[in-house]
């Protein structure tokens, strides 16, 4: 399985598939796992990361541009995402003194 | 050289990953995040593209785990008080989440791509290439992000002000 560690010159892109794959698989498991609302905003913040870390990697194996340059956009999509989420969580933290999700039953009748 | 590194960073990766998803206290997780961000930039150098490496590191590890820090801290979350799951509920997300990280892999393993040299020699994440790219084909994609963002921005100040009505 390591016989590409004799090799100097590059790296497999199955590897970046599989860590890839972990990275985001952690990110799902987190937002599972995890009651806290930030928590579950960083575990986005992963899975968006895993995605921009496979991107870049295909986007080098393919030789074209196109995929740093989405990168970027999802980068930039996250920093708005991540604005609006935090604005919403404190607001919620000021109504309901707690970041905890299952409080947050009120649209459910 | 350069297969201890990607072994290194990944391995680094995946444990402040989990990190950030096991550890009780939030600032705890937000410092775990902004490691993982750094090792994905150092994937990112490997694979020639420092732009987007200089970029992860500014936006993610700089601007919005700030802003992820201060809302901990502004709301005086630095201690593990979060109520737990019960057992089950905990055991049912992990076992979610494995069966879906055994479907992945179990994908990715079918999948045969061809093998292919001089990667890390791409020239395509350098500021030159990227930017003419950015500005001749996705122009107008560019233009309206800034849009976004201003709407993002009212719409943080918006939410963030105690009463509107006043």
């Amino acid at each position: 399985m390591f016989d590409f560690l004799n090799n100097t010159g590059s790296i497999p892109i199955d590897y970046y598939l599989w860590l890839s794959g972990v990275l985001f698989c952690i990110g799902v498991m987190g937002v599972l796992l995890r009651r806290n609302v930030i928590i579950m905003l960083m575990s986005i913040e992963l899975m968006l990361n895993s995605v921009n870390l496979l991107f870049v990697a295909f986007s080098t194996y393919l030789g074209d541009a196109k995929g740093q340059v989405f990168v970027f956009f999802i980068m930039l999509v996250a920093a708005a995402e991540v604005t609006v989420g935090l604005a919403i969580l404190t607001m919620i933290y000021r109504n309901t003194k707690s970041v905890d999700i299952d409080f947050l039953k009120n649209l459910k009748g | 050289m350069l297969p201890v590194l990607f072994i290194a960073l990944s391995i680094s990766a995946i444990l402040c990953a989990l990190g950030v998803v096991v550890s009780r206290n939030p600032i705890h997780s937000v410092l775990f995040l902004i490691l993982t961000f750094f090792c994905i930039s150092g994937h990112y150098i490997l694979m020639n593209a420092q732009f987007l490496a200089l970029v992860n590191i500014i936006v993610y590890a700089g601007a919005i785990m700030v802003l992820f820090l201060f809302v901990v801290m502004l709301l005086n979350l630095n201690k593990a008080t979060e109520p737990h799951k019960s057992d089950m509920a905990k055991i049912a997300a992990s076992i979610t989440a494995g069966l879906l990280l055994m479907v992945m892999l179990g994908v990715i393993k079918g999948v045969s791509l061809p093998s292919f040299d001089g990667m890390m020699d791409s020239e395509n994440g350098y500021v030159k290439n990227l930017g003419r790219v950015l500005f001749q084909d996705y122009l107008i994609p560019f233009e309206l992000s800034s849009i976004l963002f201003l709407a993002a921005m009212v719409g943080a100040v918006l939410l963030g002000k105690k009463n509107i009505e006043e």
